[in-house]
């Protein structure tokens, strides 16, 4: 029997381990997703327009559990069977990707119009307009909604649970399974340790929100 | 693959659990509305006593996943108050509880964009402070922001599924059952998948059509980030 709270720690920190994995490759993914569909979103082909906006509507419109239920126990029979953590990555890259694309479409267009006219005017070819114009502005608009998706990424991956991934929550109900008269502590344990995880995020998004707007009006 | 026939049988099975999951999305909605009411009230309260543990709660709530406080309401507050919920019952008050940190969010929007003479014409026409909440700011903060509440209502449909971590049987948990039977996986999840696409699509369809009607954008500066705007442009 654990005599204090403390016992639990180790069982924790394997946990948090996967979390953070699922975490940071989730992140990643998102992170990349967001920014090819968000200029996808963009183009002036209608095909690549449509096809990136059915992708967004279908991730957007059902839910993450869903998702990685249909990825992880659906798809072996269409003969792809993932690793865990592969389907958990895949999920939630894809989920935040479409709501990410969103934030990226949203901000570029954000961007008033006299820099493009502007970009034109100087004679840049459309990558140099983007990346050395467009780019730089609509960043500055993307981070704090990107700041928010992050903790929410970092919440949903407690859902990873399902697919039996050892993280957090998983580590939290065995120790609870064997332990029931601890059950309380076990999972307000579990939730500081979220709050910690996704504060911490927090707090380096609002750093770096405040370098990038340095010296900006 | 695809069988037409097994995907036909589970259908009724299925459409009878997404009535559990409507009616766990539509209670939680009224806890969060109600709730959020509340937290975004005590957020703007002049005492510290009532306003700092109102921020520190939303802020613990805010950055803590829905599961884990679902599986803490429904395994532990036997343990801690004494009190056994069905799953139903944590179920909507641990997504209400959740959600209403969101919706304080929305309504704050909401009320800081009522001018700052409606506040100062009740003080003058000597209200008192329910009567300027109820008669004043409300009727002026609530309806511009209905499609953001919309929005949140489409969200906390798709997050039901979590709910299923407690053994409430709602669509996701039908499935899993009908799979445990008989091992055919594909069309289950598939049809759950298309299941909520079918209503929350069309649904944000809807309140994208509401938020131009109302023409969120220039009532309400705080939300007009969020609209996306349907303007296109050639890079």
């Amino acid at each position: 029997m654990p005599t204090s709270w403390t016992d639990f720690l180790p069982a924790f920190w394997d946990g948090l381990e996967v979390t953070l994995k699922v975490t940071a490759w989730g992140a990643v993914l998102a992170l990349v997703v967001s920014f090819v569909s968000g200029l996808c979103r963009l183009s002036k082909l209608w095909i690549v327009r449509t096809v990136t906006g059915v992708y967004v509507e279908i991730f957007r419109g059902t839910s993450l559990l869903i998702q990685l239920f249909w990825l992880y126990f659906a798809l072996p029979i269409l003969g792809l069977e993932l690793p865990k953590l592969t389907a958990a990555v895949l999920a939630v890259g894809l989920n935040f990707g479409a709501y990410g694309s969103e934030i990226v479409r949203s901000s570029i267009l954000a961007v008033p119009k006299g820099q493009w006219e502007a970009a034109i005017a100087l004679n840049l070819t459309p990558y140099q307009r983007l990346v050395r114009v467009i780019f730089p502005q609509a960043f500055v608009r993307m981070l704090p909604p990107f700041g928010n998706q992050m903790i929410e990424l970092v919440k949903s991956t407690s859902l990873v649970y399902f697919i039996t991934m050892a993280d957090l929550t998983y580590q939290a109900m065995i120790l609870r399974n064997n332990y029931i008269s601890w059950t309380w502590e076990i999972l307000t344990l579990l939730l500081v340790f979220y709050f910690v995880i996704s504060a911490g995020i927090a707090l380096l998004v609002r750093l770096l929100e405040r370098k990038m707007t340095a010296g900006r009006v | 693959m695809w069988d037409w026939n097994y995907a036909a049988e589970i259908l009724p099975e299925l459409l009878s659990a997404l009535k559990m999951t409507i009616l766990a999305t539509f209670c939680g909605f009224g806890v969060a509305c109600v709730g959020g009411l509340v937290f975004a009230a005590a957020v703007r309260s002049r005492w510290k006593l009532v306003c700092l543990p109102a921020k520190g709660i939303l802020a613990f709530i805010r950055n803590t996943p829905l599961l884990v406080q679902v599986l803490f309401l429904y395994y532990s507050l036997p343990q801690l108050a004494g009190i056994s919920l069905s799953a139903f019952m944590v179920g909507i008050i641990g997504l209400g509880l959740h959600y209403s940190t969101y919706l304080s969010e929305v309504y704050r929007s909401g009320i800081e964009a009522v001018p700052k003479g409606q506040w100062e014409a009740a003080t003058a026409l000597n209200f008192p402070r329910w009567m300027t909440w109820w008669r004043v700011i409300l009727p002026q903060a609530l309806p511009p922001i209905i499609p953001i509440m919309g929005n949140y209502l489409i969200v906390m449909f798709k997050e039901t599924p979590i709910l299923s971590a407690i053994t409430l049987v709602e669509l996701l948990l039908t499935a899993k059952n009908i799979v445990s039977q008989s091992y055919r996986v594909f069309e289950p999840y598939t049809m759950v998948g298309l299941l909520f696409l079918l209503i929350s699509y069309p649904a944000s369809l809807l309140i994208q059509r509401l938020e131009k009607r109302m023409n969120l954008q220039e009532r309400l500066p705080a939300a007009a980030g969020q609209t996306v705007k349907k303007k296109e442009v050639s890079p």
